[in-house]
């Protein structure tokens, strides 16, 4: 630790905090302290732990080890009530807020100021609102309905229900995600303020530019581990870019031979009103083409266009030289191309439906007979798919939602093989699954590329990126920034091209 | 799913559970047996009970709902519900009624009383998936909206003048006691048990009402499906206005008033999540036949209307009640 530049104490320090789920270590052994008046950037990839350790200090989960002082006194959260009590709020990326009630309602709800008999002093409430409004330097009115504010003043209004409970630790978790460059700017003054008034702040965020604009301090996070830990003053951006990266490239990847053939699929000039524009690319017969960029930067969006979820303004898409027309994913699947989408629960798999109802629903045309349903085939076809992957299930008539997240994945993976596609795309493949399952669905993207599928592979891990990928296109901001082959290809070009910081190599 | 690491691949089997103890656990054995139960209190509470022809007769108390109901199963299965098809029974009977004063033959007005079903369907079709309005918000005005033609067209009047072969419809015997309307409700029972749980169509249902967004993510023309829901329960409706208004010989506006919620209360104590996504055709048969038993006995014991309509309420709730009550049971015991 290199905490010896100052002689302040911590508000709130972690120390050997381990964090285990089934098959995952979220977190192992670490470290973390909070200064009070100064901002503490928490930098790491996804999947390294750090919405983990928000819960943790928000009193979401439970720490397995480990200790959590606050102001040299060790405690404990058995429940976010209790973490608010110790002072500790976060504003999260998505704060869930109530756009059918008004603003001081927002900021109060559930610690409301009370009058006689119980009842809610209005008067008190709206006045407290405004006053905390004011603090925070936010022109709202606290009688406005939240539906009526745009997304810039509704996260002020977050940030004010944060500071409407005495915090003495504010946790900012990716803050600007969708805010606007003068937005952004508020933000940062805002934090300033908070500063001067003695808050400790954690300040999560991908974007270097800012964690050097206002942080103080850093800590890194790699895969469940604390990595480096100092003063931002002490470091540079190329060092945080080799600390967060690291040597996380030690997965096993499946060697690949890297022989793509013919075009298969091309998309010219794909544009999206709001969504992404100009994105266009190719993707060869046997090739997996990596999709990298940070949450948000369009990646699914393109991709489900090309599905056929969502209509693209303008362009086109071309398989085996053929112009498509796709307009639902019906049409994409009959052309040849899936997806399997990144939100399992949601998109992928259908919980209360058996494993081989839910692999043969886009093939019910072949494994039926005069659109009867023939249930020995689909067990067959189930049972071919699902096997090749692993799956590790009591019976194909197992409900899908009884399964381990790594598990489903792997049916709704199966689900698209079975359908025989040309190109597959996969969004974040191996997101939140455990590491055995990972490696059962590398080798598999593996094997089916060698037989001449071609993928895609939206994904946020870098390692994933590098290992398996043949071309990597970067976007950001709803634009291709860049594209790379393999070779050569470090894990800080990416970071850089992802997070538009275009300093130096050194 | 506990399974250690490093297990070779083995064969999965197909299913976890043998046949017969999954179906002795299922929600239609729980009817058959409480449909049972009913059936001895019946013959126990009056002796003109197991009378053939009186046995006959009860089934008239349900068949037309039950038609509609099979339909109304799929939809509510799909996640959708059409509240409007005893306003498309008014407004189809209306129409026939109407024709038939101008002496349209009996085939003719099967097929108006057919086509009246067919177009109200496909405009609660159009609003729902083409608009993307709610279906129950839909329905409820639909409701309103047919019936009101009729009240338009008809006021305190009444059509009656139907040919005299047209009866057959809800009066006709095909065999000994069985009539035209039973044969009917027998004939949709395996048509819609075929479709739902042995069609491609039927498994696309399951999926959209379980998650319709997956099931579009997997290729599944969702609207299309739900369209053609629509227009199956639409047709139906005529179908069950053909009969009723054989069996009644007259037309009045209030013809079939609020078996909307008797067809889906048939449907629900069947054993179809109201949330959509389960159900089975068996289960509402099972239940048109409990509401047809309770109703014909209440009757042959001379209780009023208004106390068959709570048992029916309260049986729907205690039905619904009982897996939920079963659950917090074995939850208490376990804690």
């Amino acid at each position: 630790m290199k905490d010896t530049e100052t002689t302040a104490t911590p508000v709130l320090r972690l120390s050997g905090v381990t964090k285990t789920f089934p098959g995952v270590t979220a977190l192992s052994q670490v470290e973390l302290a909070l200064y009070p008046g100064q901002v503490t950037a928490l930098i790491g990839e996804n999947g390294a732990g750090k919405s983990t350790l928000v819960k943790i200090l928000t009193g979401i989960y439970q720490p397995d080890e480990g200790q959590i002082v606050v102001d040299g006194d060790p405690v404990r959260f058995p429940s976010a009530t209790a973490a608010t009590e110790a002072g500790i709020t976060a504003i999260h990326q998505e704060t869930v807020l109530f756009d059918e009630l008004s603003v001081a309602e927002n900021i109060f709800l559930g610690h409301a100021p009370r009058g006689r008999f119980g009842l809610i002093d209005w008067a008190r409430m709206r006045e407290d609102a405004a006053a905390i409004l004011d603090r925070i330097g936010a022109r709202i009115d606290p009688r406005t309905l939240l539906g009526d504010l745009g997304i810039g003043s509704k996260h002020l209004v977050a940030i004010a229900r944060a500071l409407s409970v005495d915090a003495r630790v504010v946790i900012m978790d990716e803050p600007t995600a969708s805010l606007s460059q003068a937005e952004i700017e508020e933000l940062y003054d805002l934090v300033e303020r908070l500063k001067g008034e003695g808050k400790a702040i954690l300040f999560i965020s991908h974007k270097f530019d800012e964690v050097f604009r206002i942080a103080d301090r850093y800590t890194v996070f790699r895969d469940g581990e604390m990595v480096d830990a100092g003063m931002i003053a002490d470091t540079t951006e190329d060092k945080l870019v080799e600390k967060m990266v690291g040597r996380s490239m030690d997965a096993i990847f499946p060697t690949r031979e890297h022989k793509p053939g013919d075009e298969v699929l091309r998309v010219e000039d794909f544009a999206h009103p709001t969504e992404f524009d100009g994105i266009s690319f190719t993707l060869r017969r046997g090739e997996i083409l990596g999709l990298y960029g940070l949450v948000g930067a369009g990646r699914s969006e393109v991709m489900q266009a090309l599905f056929g979820v969502t209509r693209p303004s303008r362009g086109q898409v071309r398989l085996n030289g053929e112009t498509l027309r796709i307009r639902a994913p019906a049409d994409a699947i009959a052309n040849g191309i899936v997806y399997v989408p990144e939100d399992r629960g949601k998109q992928g798999a259908i919980g209360a439906m058996p494993i081989f109802q839910n692999v043969t629903l886009p093939s019910l045309g072949t494994t039926s007979k005069a659109g009867f349903v023939r249930m020995a085939e689909e067990f067959a076809l189930a049972r071919k798919y699902t096997e090749r992957l692993d799956l590790r299930a009591s019976a194909l008539d197992q409900n899908v939602g009884n399964l381990s997240g790594g598990n489903q994945q792997k049916v709704v993976i199966a689900k698209w093989l079975a359908t025989q596609p040309a190109v597959i795309i996969l969004d974040e493949p191996t997101k939140g699954i455990d590491v055995g399952s990972k490696a059962a669905v590398h080798e598999f993207m593996a094997e089916l590329a060698a037989k001449g599928l071609s993928v895609i592979m939206v994904s946020s891990e870098i390692p994933e990126i590098l290992g398996m990928s043949d071309r990597v296109i970067v976007m950001r901001d709803g634009l291709m920034v860049s594209e790379h082959d393999r070779d050569g290809l470090t894990p800080e070009t990416l970071v850089r091209a992802a997070a538009g910081y275009e300093g130096e190599a050194a | 799913m506990s399974i250690a690491e490093g297990t070779k691949p083995r064969r999965l089997p197909d299913r976890l559970s043998s046949r017969p103890s999954r179906i002795l656990k299922s929600w239609e054995v729980l009817l058959a047996g409480i449909a049972i139960l009913i059936f001895l209190a019946n013959t126990q509470a009056s002796p003109y009970f197991l009378n053939p022809w009186n046995l006959s007769d009860a089934t008239l108390a349900f068949t037309e709902k039950a038609m509609i109901g099979f339909a109304m199963a799929l939809l509510i299965i799909s996640g959708e519900i059409d509240l409007s098809v005893a306003g498309i029974i008014a407004l189809a009977s209306t129409a026939m009624g109407f024709a038939a004063q101008y002496g349209m033959g009996t085939p003719g007005l099967v097929l108006i009383g057919l086509a009246v079903g067919v177009v109200c369907g496909a405009f609660n079709g159009v609003l729902v998936t083409r608009l993307g309005l709610p279906s129950i918000v839909v329905t409820i005005g639909t409701m309103s909206l047919f019936r009101g033609i009729s009240y338009i067209i008809l006021g305190d009047q009444a059509y009656g003048d139907y040919p005299d072969d047209f009866a057959f419809f809800g009066r006709g015997y095909v065999f000994w006691v069985i009539s035209f309307e039973l044969t009917l409700f027998a004939l949709f029972a395996l048509i819609y048990g075929g479709l739902l749980h042995f069609t491609n169509f039927g498994r696309q249902v399951y999926a959209i009402g379980n998650n319709a967004t997956a099931a579009t993510f997997s290729g599944i023309r969702v609207a299309r499906v739900k369209m053609i829901l629509f227009l199956l329960t639409g047709v139906m409706s005529g179908v069950a206005a053909v009969c009723l208004t054989a069996r009644l010989g007259s037309t009045r506006p209030s013809i079939a008033f609020a078996w909307e919620l008797e067809i889906v209360t048939m449907v629900v104590l069947g054993g179809v999540s109201i949330l959509g996504g389960a159900g089975s055709i068996l289960g509402v048969v099972i239940a048109a036949l409990i509401i047809g038993m309770v109703t014909f006995g209440l009757g042959l014991l001379n209780v009023p209307g208004i106390v068959m309509s709570i048992f029916t309420g309260a049986l729907l709730i205690a039905v619904i009640a009982l897996p939920r009550l079963i659950l917090l049971i074995r939850k208490g015991r376990t804690s």
